[in-house]
């Protein structure tokens, strides 16, 4: 990739967080997934994010203990 | 706050226990979501166990401070992280002043150069896959606090940007520089374990 700001693979790049975070604007939103129709470069990168945070999200959930849920509700003010 | 008068009639009691009743059923169907979160807060199951009926015995005490129709979930959370806060988490140095030049490509660059061989591009789930359950947990765990926290909020309990911004009490702004930076950490920590593994 080349340094240059213009470059559309890297404008691209910058745009990855925001657009899966689902901030972009309208027209930068278009603007990304028209670059991604035509870049599999870029679109590889897109793919691999959405499966990373898949990925961190389940490696990282812990069901809750057993019991807890009832310790919670005795929590709850009695009637 | 309104405590119920010694005046109050029998039907606003009744309306009152409603009400209330409502708020607490309400907030238990979410405490899974906000275990899953209070567990990457702390450092074991049992905090994790403790820091969570600290927060439903406070939410319970408090019920009425909350306004119906806002954002429950974004109430509780709120609680749990400040009890976080108090209950002493270790005040950290202002975290990380190493500069992270890296981009956002670049954990799946280097997954993808380390590959075997260079038959070509690796599908992006094979890559995915070589990543390792505990490395995460534990990069996770060694990002700063601020940092984990704006992570925690957004990428595992969901919460929108101004949401997180409200339950932790900061400006947007900031939500989003720790968001980046944080996963960004993530990544790299990431990277280097697995890139060492599988190289």
């Amino acid at each position: 990739m080349s340094g240059f700001a213009w470059d559309p693979c890297e404008k691209c790049e910058k745009m990855m967080q925001p657009y899966l975070d689902r901030v972009l604007t309208e027209e930068e939103r278009l603007e990304a997934e028209e670059h991604l129709a035509g870049c599999s470069y870029c679109r590889k990168r897109y793919r691999f994010e959405e499966e990373f945070r898949q990925f961190v999200r389940l490696a990282v959930s812990e069901p809750m203990p057993p019991g807890l849920k009832a310790k919670l509700a005795a929590l709850r003010t009695p009637l | 706050m309104g405590e119920t008068t010694p005046e109050s009639s029998p039907r606003q009691l009744a309306t009152e226990a409603r009400d209330r009743v409502r708020f607490e059923e309400e907030a238990l169907e979410l405490s899974d979501q906000v275990y899953a979160v209070a567990r990457r807060l702390t450092g074991s199951r049992e905090e994790a166990e403790d820091l969570v009926q600290e927060a439903y015995a406070r939410a319970f005490r408090a019920w009425r401070s909350f306004q119906p129709g806002t954002n429950l979930r974004a109430w509780l959370f709120r609680i749990l992280t400040n009890l976080n806060i108090d209950r002493g988490r270790k005040i950290q140095r202002s975290p990380d002043t190493q500069p992270l030049e890296e981009n956002d490509y670049f954990l799946y660059n280097r997954l993808e150069e380390s590959s075997s061989g260079g038959d070509g591009t690796p599908d992006e789930r094979k890559v995915v896959e070589r990543l390792s359950q505990n490395e995460a947990v534990t990069a996770l765990a060694d990002l700063p606090h601020d940092f984990r926290d704006v992570v925690l909020l957004v990428d595992l309990a969901d919460f929108t940007y101004s949401d997180a911004a409200q339950i932790l009490d900061i400006p947007i702004g900031t939500v989003m520089s720790r968001l980046h930076r944080g996963r960004r950490m993530l990544k790299r920590s990431l990277a280097e374990t697995a890139v060492e593994d599988g190289a």
